[in-house]
């Protein structure tokens, strides 16, 4: 499983970061960026839908194929 | 300020500022979205107004048919007040693309979480040192001693301006967003002495550069050439516009929100873990700021027969309270799970102080819940609106209760 930011859709709402700051940082700019490979488990696949569900530009993708 | 005749039917007639919609304007809205979800007006020499999620996110995203050229809804028209796009007067918020993401650049790393979160311990000594001289008080004003004086003193210090302009500061966000019913004569008037007080600070920087963002923008270089003086100044006029009674309303009509239910307050005061989600939830319901766009050319869109200049107000505050993306759009939970609010806008042209402005609301509020954990309205009858583009109270008395 895994989470990632469509950078072209991200606008720098600031949503992710501040809800899941272990899965998420900002930029210089910023805008959101996955920390590391953006592998989830069955814990950080609730904080990385947590982000999901709260921002603005749909931005943020959740792959749960294991 | 209006002469104009009192809004029979919003559908057909809409005026942000007509005083049914500044004194409330849910239920115009939601009226509308059930009927006639895009309003139209001959106002304003004709503007539509989206009143769904659905037709705000369109609108907001579609930069082939929209423009930014000037984005507060005015009597006169852009070819009479605004440079040509895509630069506009007050870059970026007035850009189209392609130029609208390099003046975006510029600013956004001043604005990023990084840079603002310095600024926390200054911002909550500002709200404490307002508190004082509250204190002991039985009733105290959330807006005229305290909202007011909070977002002023950040941006002066931002842009490196004296300290005791702030006065000044709000006279001038006043005539550029609720002057709009001034024939466009009056309103180029107006905005003189605007000019003439940022030109001198400009000066001001160019004899004794500093660590600020006013020497920044003067000094900063794109492709080898610093930025066209009017770009320098549409930007700074825009970062003190945008970044005054903006937060001052989004403080002010929280604490409004806090006075008038008690529960709330008392679970804010007691779960304080629940700032961060209650931050959104009263961005969401209280979302201050609509902005303009204008239609590029004639066409039929989301089934109305738009044409070349009519304005656009994107109602953010309206899709906010929309129940086919909010669940129980129309309350007030302060512990909303999922939130995707547009409070700051949607696409390209997000509010680039967003974490500032999120930083100055927490502190502001935080700081006034920790000294006065009770407070209700001293007189609900007494709290005004500002009218135009951007919601908020002005006048709001309230109580501090033992």
């Amino acid at each position: 499983m895994k989470v990632l930011i469509d950078a072209d859709r991200c606008q720098g709402h600031g949503r992710c970061f501040s809800l899941a700051p272990t899965l998420f940082e900002f930029d210089e700019l910023g805008n959101g960026v996955v920390i590391g490979d953006g592998r989830l488990d069955s814990q950080t696949l609730e904080l990385a839908r947590l982000a999901q569900v709260n921002c603005p530009e749909h931005a943020i993708e959740i792959d749960e194929a294991p | 300020m209006t002469d104009k005749p009192i809004v029979q039917d919003f559908a057909t007639d809409w005026d942000h500022t007509d005083p049914a919609w500044v004194n409330n304007p849910y239920p115009i809205w939601d009226e509308l979205r059930g009927r006639c979800p895009v309003a139209h007006t001959d106002r304003y020499g004709g503007a539509w107004f989206p009143a769904t999620h659905a037709g705000v996110s369109a609108i907001a995203n579609d930069t082939e048919n929209f423009t930014s050229r000037t984005v507060v809804v005015g009597n006169g028209r852009p070819q009479e007040d605004a440079p040509p796009a895509p630069i506009g007067v007050a870059p970026p918020i007035t850009s189209d693309p392609p130029f609208h993401q390099i003046a975006r650049r510029l600013i956004l790393p001043a604005f990023s979480p990084g840079a603002v979160n310095a600024l926390e311990p200054q911002i909550r000594a500002l709200c404490a040192g307002l508190i004082d001289q509250m204190e002991g008080h039985e009733i105290v004003n959330g807006g005229t001693e305290y909202a007011q004086f909070i977002p002023p003193s950040v941006i002066k210090q931002m842009l490196g301006f004296p300290a005791g302009d702030e006065d000044l500061f709000r006279e001038f966000v006043h005539i550029i967003l609720e002057g709009i019913d001034l024939p466009i004569e009056e309103r180029i008037e107006a905005f003189a002495p605007i000019e003439a007080y940022f030109v001198q600070q400009i000066e001001e920087h160019q004899e004794n550069p500093r660590d600020d963002l006013t020497s920044y923008l003067l000094n900063v270089e794109v492709g080898g050439q610093k930025l066209a003086m009017e770009h320098v100044f549409g930007t700074m006029v825009l970062i003190l516009v945008a970044g005054i009674d903006t937060t001052w309303s989004a403080i002010g009509a929280s604490l409004w929100h806090l006075a008038s239910h008690p529960d709330d307050l008392a679970r804010l005061v007691n779960e304080p873990d629940l700032m961060p989600v209650a931050i959104e939830e009263f961005l969401r319901f209280y979302a201050p700021v609509t902005m303009a766009r204008l239609v590029k050319h004639d066409m039929e869109y989301l089934g109305c027969p738009m044409k070349e200049n009519d304005w656009i107000l994107l109602g953010f505050p309206a899709a906010n309270r929309d129940p086919n993306v909010f669940e129980d759009a129309d309350k007030f939970i302060i512990d909303r799970r999922e939130n995707r609010h547009l409070a700051f806008g949607l696409g390209i042209h997000r509010c680039a102080g967003s974490n500032l402005a999120r930083l100055e609301l927490r502190c502001a509020i935080e700081e006034f819940i920790k000294r006065f954990p009770r407070f209700e309205l001293a007189d609900s009858s007494a709290v005004t609106w500002a009218q135009g583009q951007v919601r908020g109270p002005r006048n709001l008395p309230i109580r501090i209760l033992a």
